[in-house]
């Protein structure tokens, strides 16, 4: 499906163009980067118009998209605004200024990217609900069919990373660490798709893994117990490692930002990565077109046959990089809640009482 | 670029759905489904736990019952060997209280016949008594006839009479 819209986009490309040259790496970023539009399989030119929030120097526009993607000026009111296709602000859509300078405004657009998020989220809402109405109306029998299949994902979930690592403080948690992991896989499988629902690439955008761990980091740290702080600040090593200079203290509150840049930098890599690679393979066919029609067809072969590999392989990496995602969020919750020694210990003998029962 | 720049629109947006949604269903979503997870196993425990007891009290119920059964079977055979000794007992008893009452019967008849036998004997005896009274009278009035014959019986009456004295 990937090779398709690309081989489209190639060829509606060298038409348009002519003998222009052929530049993979806007390509590929293209593709994995975000539009004011959605793009409509086979038809390079058309995009489905997605509406474009602004606040500029003189307040709020709104307009749809269409009216700037062609190249044209749009005046809304006293502002004009444009794409530029050169400088700093290529491809986003800024305000020209009487002196004709510009002026990046406040984007909040419901771009591509926002919309398949909005997209995720009812996918996700719709899902949970869906089992949840089940539960709280057929109490105990066990769902079927798609339900069935989202249940034993959240009992996966549930009973596979959260308790074990949670323990009695799972149910505070859990929510949270669910909503992330069907969040994650739900956008990881719609960035695999080409076609409308899906065909953004998000979570291998890091504005998206950046706020999803920036939730991780706000849950460790909000609900940290003194132990998790003192681990911190007085660690648990010999004095001078940590007076008069505090190497230790420093090393530890240096972890606790990257740990959260860990998970940002994890999911955004592997997923960017496979996407990345599937396009390469497709491109791969263009770049070897030079080279004559049986070498071009032999690529292309051999190109298509390693990218659905790879989107095979995607399919899996989708859901093991949610559950990665999940499962390390779930330990830095589980380090920051952690309670001291002597209760820690009590608190194990609660559960160790609690398991025969 | 702006793939390792983070941008403000979609961050802005990416806050935004992602709390809305962590909210509404933190609020009415994965409590329900926890619970109801957690309550359904503890159903299916509670359950298989429950049929587990059932079973093992109907395995009792079932020895139990044997055991009844063999009692009982008991108690007929019981029954049944008490009763047929007392059935012999009571014949035995018939029997003996028959043969008593026969004895009895016997008994009285032996003395009737005894005492028929006895009297018929008497009778026989005067008969024969008479019989040979007449005889003898017949007897004695034959040789008697002359005189010296009565004489001379007299006489011998006379000396036994002596003798004996």
């Amino acid at each position: 499906m990937l090779a398709l819209s690309v081989q489209s986009h190639a060829s509606s490309g060298a038409l348009a163009s002519g003998e222009i040259e052929f530049s993979p790496k806007e390509i590929i970023f293209e593709h994995l980067g975000d539009g004011y539009g959605w793009e409509v399989p086979f038809d390079h030119h058309h995009r489905i118009p997605l509406p474009v929030i602004l606040f500029g120097k003189d307040g709020f526009h709104c307009f749809m998209s269409s009216k700037v993607t062609g190249g044209e000026k749009y005046v809304d009111g006293d502002a004009t605004f444009f794409i530029p296709k050169e400088g700093d602000y290529r491809g986003k859509v800024v305000q020209l200024l009487p002196d004709g300078s510009v002026y990046r405004p406040w984007d909040i657009s419901i771009t591509k990217n926002v919309c398949e998020l909005f997209i995720a989220c009812l996918l996700v809402m719709w899902s949970v609900f869906a089992v949840a109405k089940w539960h709280r109306r057929e109490m105990y029998k066990a769902p079927r069919k798609v339900r069935g299949i989202i249940e034993s994902l959240i009992v996966f979930i549930y009973d596979g990373v959260i308790k074990p690592t949670l323990g009695d403080r799972s149910p505070k948690f859990a929510p949270f660490l669910l909503t992330v992991f069907f969040f994650i896989l739900y956008l990881n499988l719609l960035g695999l798709m080409v076609i409308f629902p899906g065909g953004a690439n998000l979570t291998g955008n890091i504005a998206v893994t950046m706020v999803l761990a920036i939730f991780t980091f706000l849950a460790t740290n909000i609900f940290g117990t003194k132990h998790y702080w003192k681990e911190i600040f007085w660690p648990d090593v010999p004095l001078w490692l940590k007076f008069p200079l505090p190497i230790m203290p420093i090393i530890e509150l240096f972890g606790v930002f990257t740990k959260p840049a860990a998970l940002t930098v994890r999911l955004f890599a592997n997923m960017m990565g496979g996407h990345m690679i599937v396009i390469v393979l497709t491109l791969l066919i263009f770049i070897f077109a030079a080279l004559g029609p049986v070498v071009t067809g032999a690529t292309a072969f051999v190109s298509v046959l390693f990218s659905l590999f790879m989107l095979v392989i995607d399919v899996l990496v989708s859901f093991i990089q949610a559950f990665v995602f999940t499962m390390l969020s779930t330990l830095f919750i589980s380090f920051g809640t952690e309670k001291g020694h002597e209760e820690h210990k009590e608190s194990q003998e609660v559960t160790a009482d609690a398991k025969p029962a | 670029m702006e793939l390792f720049t983070p941008d403000f629109g979609l961050v802005f947006w990416m806050f935004v759905a992602f709390a809305i949604l962590l909210f509404v269903l933190y609020k009415w979503g994965w409590p329900v489904i926890i619970k109801g997870v957690e309550s359904r196993a503890d159903f299916i425990d509670k359950g298989v736990e429950y049929a587990r007891d059932a079973k093992e009290q109907l395995q009792h119920a079932k020895e139990e019952s044997d055991k009844y059964i063999a009692e009982a079977r008991k108690q007929q055979a019981d029954m049944l060997r008490e009763a047929d000794r007392m059935k012999t007992q009571i014949i035995e008893e018939a029997r003996v209280a028959a043969q008593g009452e026969a004895k009895k019967v016997m008994d009285a008849a032996k003395v009737a016949i005894e005492q028929e036998r006895k009297e018929a004997e008497l009778q026989f005896r005067n008969e024969v008594s008479s019989f040979a009274l007449d005889i003898a009278a017949k007897v004695v009035r034959n040789q008697l006839a002359d005189e010296k014959a009565q004489t001379k019986l007299v006489d011998t009456l006379l000396d036994e009479m002596e003798n004996q004295n």
